[in-house]
């Protein structure tokens, strides 16, 4: 079966954002953009999968800028055999993301969707729900684990207070969470051949989908800082803070 | 307006966050509540006493017992032909339906807002919570999940809703549930716990944790909490994280035990009332937001602090 993997490309986890003067968004000049890492995790068990042997052709997709390309090419580095660029400069909020999805859903026909279960820049939390609300199937949301087992996906979820097993008939989605796998780096010789990889390019309008936002951002702004308190100097002082407040066994 | 609040249960009582849930949608209007499950009358009396409730309605079905998404999202897009906006906990069961339930009304979802400043706009976190956006829908029907923390819990007694059976729905035969493994615990669960006790990379190993962190919180009657780096070392279960990618949590008191407070940690927990960080580094970023800080070998002091208080 085929395996669809959006990746999303976002700001490098590890570059802190700064919130533009204007109140406009956040500032993605000059920084370091990244592959999502809860999507790198869906390209990995998408390439684990085809491994095993369950899956024959791993196609990745992307809807954002030209330079989500760079994105695209890495996930073909990691090992997905082809990719869709859905080339837009608008943001694209999640439910026309979905959209653009079941779009190419229909017309490749994958048993499988794996998707990060969110992306940490909007940290929605939502596009891989609506494509299984918009394709009819089932979804496996928060993955820890993931098997194929003939028609039917197993899906263990990380839950509140735990994990949950659910059984979903496929063709279905999945979501990942953290602990699902650890992706792999791309090697040299695959980064070369990566570039060789075919990459199509179309439009949200190839699909007929309209991308138009329905939520406005009014405004962006620093969330409220916390100021540093005091430094105690030993245990006793603690104890006798905490007791003021009211804390004490 | 009138609301429809997903009400998140265990099959006999009503699940806190969704009490903050109901604080959020009453900012928007009525509030009428869905209970869904499997004999789950025990819980539709206790969400009726809910304050300020109009109407729960209640979908008693063994296809709604355990929360599919692929079963109760087709209930409530049905349920919102006669409602406006569609308010779910932003917990894992809350984030697993409400999109499926957008998706099928055909409108965007707004994510874990922390307020509501009109009936069509409200602030929510971005970026792991390092920037606030205020985001306005214009949408013809509203579905929102909520931060239970940015809430204050509606009252479980005082109301006096009317109980009434839904009949639609069932099982789209698409997915069934298998087992699941819920850590059973006689502590407060993290996200509604007035004091917890988190550990991180520094306690070196799972026994330690044990032996340092457990006494302090079995003392003060504390939930147990982690950081992803001591998740991730293997000292503790995930479900104990906090974190942008674990549990958000604001209780009265967070005590950060050699937690270093990487943004990713800070995320889950400045919210909190009074943070109390024990920490040998001077320099450690968690000592810049909290609000009783000792620097001093967590292996000395945090034994000597069980002790004393």
């Amino acid at each position: 079966m085929k395996i669809l993997v959006p990746v999303k490309r976002v700001l490098d986890y590890n570059v802190k954002p700064r919130v533009k003067a204007d109140g406009t968004g956040v500032d993605l000049a000059n920084v370091k953009m990244s592959m999502n890492p809860f999507d790198e995790i869906g390209v990995e068990e998408a390439i684990r999968l085809k491994e095993k042997g369950v899956a024959t052709e791993i196609i990745a997709v992307s809807v954002g800028p030209a330079k989500a390309q760079e994105t695209l090419r890495t996930a073909l580095a990691m090992g997905a055999d082809r990719a869709i660029l859905v080339q837009t400069d608008d943001a694209v909020e999640p439910l026309g993301v979905a959209k653009i999805l079941k779009a190419i859903a229909d017309a490749e026909q994958p048993g499988l969707v794996i998707l990060g279960k969110q992306a940490i820049d909007d940290d929605n939390n939502q596009t891989g729900q609506m494509l299984a609300a918009l394709t009819g199937w089932a979804q496996g949301t928060f993955a820890s684990a993931v098997n194929v087992e003939g028609d039917h996906v197993s899906v263990t979820r990380e839950v509140d207070g735990g994990l949950e097993t659910v059984k979903l008939k496929l063709p279905a989605i999945v979501t990942t969470d953290l602990r699902l796998n650890e992706p792999r780096y791309a090697s040299l010789p695959n980064i070369m051949k990566a570039k060789s990889k075919p990459l199509d390019t179309k439009s949200p309008a190839d699909y007929g989908v309209d991308t138009s936002p329905r939520v406005k951002t009014v405004k962006v702004s620093e969330p409220p800082v916390r100021s540093a308190g005091v430094k105690v100097a030993d245990v006793d002082e603690l104890v006798a803070k905490l007791k003021a407040m009211g804390v004490h066994s | 307006m009138k609301t429809l609040v997903w009400v998140e249960h265990d099959g006999s009582a009503v699940k806190d966050a969704t009490l903050a849930a109901v604080t959020a949608a009453s900012k928007l209007g009525e509030v009428h509540l869905l209970v869904a499950g499997q004999g789950v009358d025990g819980v539709a009396k206790a969400a009726a006493q809910i304050a300020g409730v109009g109407k729960v309605h209640v979908a008693d079905n063994a296809a709604f017992g355990h929360n599919l998404p692929e079963n109760i999202a087709p209930l409530v897009a049905e349920l919102m032909g006669s409602h406006d906006a569609f308010v779910a906990p932003a917990t894992t069961t809350g984030k697993n339906i409400a999109p499926r339930v957008a998706a099928l009304l055909d409108v965007m979802q707004i994510s874990e807002i922390l307020s509501v400043e009109d009936p069509k706009t409200f602030t929510r976190p971005i970026y792991a919570g390092n920037a606030i956006a205020t985001v306005e829908s214009s949408d013809a029907k509203l579905v929102l999940t909520v931060r239970g923390t940015a809430f204050e819990k509606a009252a479980t007694s005082g109301g006096s809703g009317a109980v009434e059976a839904v009949s639609a729905g069932g099982d789209a035969g698409i997915s069934s549930f298998v087992g699941a493994e819920i850590a059973k615990s006689e502590r407060p669960e993290l996200t509604s716990a007035k004091i917890i006790v988190s550990g991180g990379r520094a306690l070196g190993s799972s026994e330690k944790y044990q032996e340092v962190i457990v006494p302090l919180a079995d003392k003060l009657g504390a939930a147990l909490g982690a950081s992803r780096a001591a998740v991730d070392a293997g000292y503790v279960p995930n479900d104990y994280q906090v974190g942008q990618t674990g549990k958000i949590v604001a209780p009265e008191v967070y005590f950060a035990i050699g937690i270093s407070g990487a943004i990713q940690h800070l995320a889950g927990m400045k919210d909190s009332k009074t943070i109390v960080a024990i920490n040998k580094d001077e320099d450690a970023p968690i000592f810049q937001v909290a609000d009783l800080g000792l620097v001093a070998d967590l292996f000395n002091v945090v034994p000597e602090l069980t002790a004393k208080i």
